[in-house]
């Protein structure tokens, strides 16, 4: 058996937080020392496994199966995809700039560092998992950290408020989706939870010749089922009507996790509604594909009108984030080749801007100690790479040819051409909007004059933070100018899905 | 009649029972002849000894396939009975474990026999398979544990507690012991298995074994305390020594399931529909009423109690299941349970001691004062809510898939919008303990090396239940199958 990567990958953290815990609290150095060697570990081996990933076999690799609960069919089964990888790689990332971030905690940064790692090693376990249970099982482990990073570390005005409707509309999602999962596995009588047997035996037609009678009429299984499945994982995604956790969400936290939770946990959120809605009830999501357009419609603009009018520096990230989540969602409900495409790059694009934007919002914050935007002014002369990334962030957020936010964006509005040309015209509009609140925040917070209660004292951010910057700034150039890095191994991965859709 | 012979394999079968009568007759022994400087050393031996013959059951008294009706059809030596016995010796031990330096219980040896008889009777619960045995055995249990629940005689909370339980014991069992008469008098037998022919052969009219088998519940659901009959459980639980709350939420509630199990299964599938239906309806009530409950609750005792009211109601739907897989979810779900609500009462025994309090508000700060501690009432709050990688989480998981299996969806429904009212108040008791602050934050919390074993091996087990679940539900499934 050859040497099992993944697995490694999503264990290290956690096997990291634990011993971090051992560490004695009060030396704080050596806990954060420890933090970032294991962060590093995990970026390097996603990184090595980003590259290694033979593009040209496409398909699941990295592949292994361990039995687990074998009596329910339970296994522990992991594997990558031209959809999966990408994000692996981005939790990495995130992780390990979000360690660079916060390192000026201290809090017992013990803990805060051994929760985050929790919460990372349940991402990770998401997005490799190929066993529906394994999903569960670690989605939730990623939800309950947050509850504590945010409670404890977060915004002292909105934390506890924040932290807990997060994790209850998170955790109701994750259960109504499990009730659904569990009436799938019953269903199709092949008594294993292994998701590729089930998306084979969806193929071979298990689902076709159950439905339920409703109101006299006959519905099928996938199109009833397909509801609690989706929606409740669209739930972290951020769909609308179910979104309002995230801003909330996002500004209660402290900067490392509104960075893990825009970047990475909402991709969790998308990522989890396609593997298991789209992929294994495809019939439920052809049937229902309007209702995802019209909702993540909705997102889209409702999302950045929103942004736009808000006065807190946060919180305007926090809707745009709302509103860049409800493209990745338009793009799954194209259904079609560019659309999936474009959804699945998206996915990594936001999540790497949005750790950027939480990134510098935390380093504004730190120094000047309020997030409105009409006090603040001039940052750019006193930080002058924090403004060089935001203003990078923003460019890839409306779009801007030569950054990933293009490359991204592009293919979701060819594919929602071909859809629903409506859908893609509404959906422009959220760009110029975009734009718009974009250019505020840059003119504001960054030009202008500095008000005179901060002139003198704002200190320049450490190089840690400048790692970070560069580290998350760089990405999206990269993929902006080079596409190929990415956009090839996505859409294979995207006619895999499509493949199941009885299209190609 | 074969109950003059000598058999020895019927000797090892309840060798559990033999040894924990000698090892109660040791404690007292002890406590007699002992002076008071040695008698702190009674609740070590109590907890070693119980050690000790559980070890002692695992390797000699597993039960053999043929012949498993002994004495006369007294009991019944299965796998059922064994696990159950295990989880109840597992459970005494660790109570015994929290009670060595409590102040008032821990130098007093009548306490710790009455735990070890208390322990006798449930292992026996779990095993009678005759009316007769049955009644003595559930007596043999709630008695040394109505004197245990008032043991604190200075405190009036504890006095209450004793009585409170007693009285609401002695009604619900008489209304228990009126079925039983009911049911012999209609069979002319009291052996289990003997009735349920009967019954299926269709000697007795529906609508008779129907009003006997509720009767029967009504006994049953005061020991799981279920829904209607849970009114005891939070003044009970509050007023009892902690380490008698953690046994008589742990260890009584599963010897009350393995009595339900059996003989709901063996001795009533004649009308299985009747009383499927009526625990469903129960199960459900149970489940939503301990939660909403739960939220309101100031005094983390309480708290605990109207969670384990809900956790009954969530074992329940494994029963309900009708089916090996369901009852083999329960009983899972009950090892599950046992081993967290231990861990967390064996936090709110430290956090007592050293703070004296039990007010939720009096958490706060503990993260500070103990991140060991902290740490356990995580692992312990979470596992509670269902969360993974602990044992809450594959016992939920297990539970929710027997119902959605036998095609009760709604029921699967209900128990996960349960789990997340129970997950609002037990991340509230978290926050508590990670986020506020406290005037006390400088005085450390002692963890004594009694309870730091208990609690470092409940810790333990949660997180390998719940990650290496496929071991335990084979065997708690095998202890179903046993029913069937």
């Amino acid at each position: 058996m050859s040497f099992p990567i993944l697995s490694v990958i999503v264990f290290t953290p956690i096997v990291a937080g634990m011993l971090i815990l051992l560490i004695p609290g009060e030396r704080k150095a050596e806990v954060r020392v420890a933090a970032l060697a294991a962060a590093s570990l995990a970026l390097g081996l996603s990184l090595w496994t980003y590259f290694s990933y033979d593009r040209a076999a496409g398909g699941y690799q990295f592949v292994q199966q361990l039995a687990w609960i074998p009596q329910l069919g339970v296994s522990y089964h992991v594997g990558v995809d031209g959809m999966s990888l990408p994000l692996v790689l981005l939790t990495g990332v995130v992780m390990f700039t979000g360690v660079l971030i916060s390192w000026g905690i201290e809090d017992r940064p013990r803990e805060f560092f051994a929760f985050l790692f929790i919460l990372a090693t349940g991402v990770f376990g998401v997005f490799v998992a190929l066993d529906l249970f394994m999903l569960f099982f670690f989605y939730e482990i990623a939800v309950f950290p947050m509850y504590l990073l945010i409670a404890i570390w977060g915004w002292q005005v909105t934390r506890e408020y924040a932290a807990m409707k997060l994790t209850l509309y998170l955790f109701v999602g994750s259960v109504v989706a499990m009730v659904g999962a569990l009436v799938m596995y019953f269903a199709s009588g092949i008594h294993t939870f292994d998701m590729l047997a089930l998306s084979q035996a969806e193929q071979g037609g298990a689902f076709d010749h159950l439905a339920y009678n409703l109101f006299g009429q006959s519905v099928p299984f996938q199109v009833v089922w397909f509801l609690p499945v989706f929606f409740g994982f669209a739930v972290l995604g951020g769909i609308f009507p179910v979104h309002n956790w995230s801003p909330d969400g996002h500004v209660a936290a402290p900067t490392a996790v509104s960075m893990f939770h825009a970047g990475v946990l909402m991709k969790l959120g998308a990522f989890a509604a396609l593997r298991v809605g789209i992929m294994l009830l495809p019939e439920g999501a052809k049937y229902w594909a309007w209702l995802i357009l019209a909702l993540a419609t909705v997102n889209v603009v409702y999302g950045a009108f929103i942004a736009m009018v808000q006065t807190d520096f946060k919180y305007v990230i926090g809707f745009s984030s709302v509103s860049h989540m409800g493209l990745v969602m338009l793009g799954f409900a194209t259904l079609n080749r560019q659309g999936m495409t474009g959804a699945g790059l998206q996915m990594f694009s936001h999540g790497v801007m949005t750790a950027l934007f939480f990134a510098v919002v935390g380093m504004v914050y730190d120094r000047a100690h309020t997030r409105e935007i009409p006090k603040l002014g001039g940052f750019a002369k006193a930080m002058p790479l924090v403004a060089v990334a935001f203003i990078i962030g923003g460019l890839v957020s409306m779009g801007m040819p030569g950054f990933s936010g293009f490359i991204a964006e592009f293919p979701i509005f060819m594919g929602l051409w071909q859809k629903q040309p409506i859908v893609a015209l509404l959906a422009a509009v959220a760009i110029v909007v975009t734009a718009a609140y974009i250019m505020r925040v840059i003119g504001r917070v960054f030009f202008g004059g500095m008000p005179a209660e901060f002139e003198g004292h704002i200190s320049p951010i450490t190089a840690l933070d400048k790692v970070a910057l560069v580290i998350l700034s760089a990405i999206l150039v990269i993929i902006g100018i080079y596409p190929a890095i990415m956009a090839p191994l996505v859409e294979s991965g995207a006619v895999s899905v499509l493949r199941l859709l009885g299209g190609g | 009649m074969i109950v003059a012979d000598f058999i020895p394999s019927q000797m090892l079968a309840i060798l559990p029972q033999i040894l924990l009568l000698v090892l109660a007759i040791l404690i007292l022994l002890a406590d007699a002849v002992w002076k008071p400087a040695q008698r702190q050393w009674l609740g070590w031996i109590s907890a070693l000894g119980l050690g000790a013959v559980l070890i002692a059951t695992l390797f000699f008294s597993r039960p053999s396939t043929d012949q498993p009706l002994l004495f006369g059809g007294m009991i019944r030596h299965d796998w059922l009975a064994f696990f159950f016995t295990v989880l109840f010796l597992f459970s005494a031990s660790i109570a015994c474990m929290l009670s060595i330096g409590l102040g008032g219980v821990s130098d007093r040896g009548e306490y710790y026999a009455l735990v070890i008889v208390a322990t006798l009777g449930m292992s026996l619960m779990a095993s009678a398979a005759d009316l007769v045995m049955l009644y003595l055995a559930i007596e043999t249990t709630s008695i040394p544990l109505y004197v245990l629940a008032g043991f604190l005689k200075q405190d009036d909370k504890s006095t209450e507690s004793g009585l409170k339980y007693f009285l609401f014991g002695a009604m619900t069992s008489t209304v228990m012991l009126y079925g039983f008469t009911l049911l012999y008098g209609a069979a002319g037998d009291t052996n289990l298995y003997r009735l349920a022919d009967r019954m299926l052969a269709g000697a007795i009219p529906v609508v008779f074994i129907v009003g006997a088998a509720v009767l029967v519940l009504v006994g049953f659901s005061f020991k799981v305390a279920a829904v209607p009959f849970h009114f005891w459980t939070p003044d009970v639980y509050e007023g009892a020594p902690t380490p008698i709350t953690a046994f008589v939420s742990t260890a009584s509630k599963a010897a009350g399931f393995a009595v339900l199990l059996r003989v709901l299964l063996a001795v009533f599938p004649a009308v299985a529909p009747y009383w499927v239906s009526l625990l469903a309806v129960v199960a459900a009530v149970t489940m939503t009423l301990g939660n909403l409950l739960a939220l309101s609750q100031k005094n983390i005792k309480r708290l605990l109690a109207y969670s384990s009211i809900a956790h009954a109601g969530y074992a329940l739907i494994g029963v309900v299941a009708l089916s090996q897989f369901g009852a083999g979810s329960m009983v899972f779900y009950l090892g599950a349970y046992v081993l967290t609500n231990l861990a967390a009462f064996a936090v709110v025994v430290v956090f007592a001691r050293a703070a004296g309090s039990e007010e939720i508000a009096d958490y706060a700060g503990m993260s500070r004062r103990s991140p060991g501690l902290a740490l356990a009432m995580l692992v312990a709050m979470l596992s509670l809510a269902g969360m993974p990688p602990l044992a809450g989480f594959v016992a939920k998981f297990f539970v929710f898939a027997a119902a959605v299996q036998s095609g009760l969806v709604w029921l699967a429904v209900l128990g996960v919008l349960n789990a997340i009212i129970g997950l609002y108040y037990y991340l509230t008791v978290l926050k508590v303990v990670y986020l506020y602050r406290s005037e006390h934050e400088d005085k450390p919390i002692a963890l004594a090396p009694p309870q730091a074993l208990a609690l470092g091996i409940c810790v333990l087990g949660i997180i390998l239940v719940g990650t290496v679940s496929a071991p335990w539900l084979t065997w708690a499934v095998q202890a179903a199958g046993s029913l069937f």
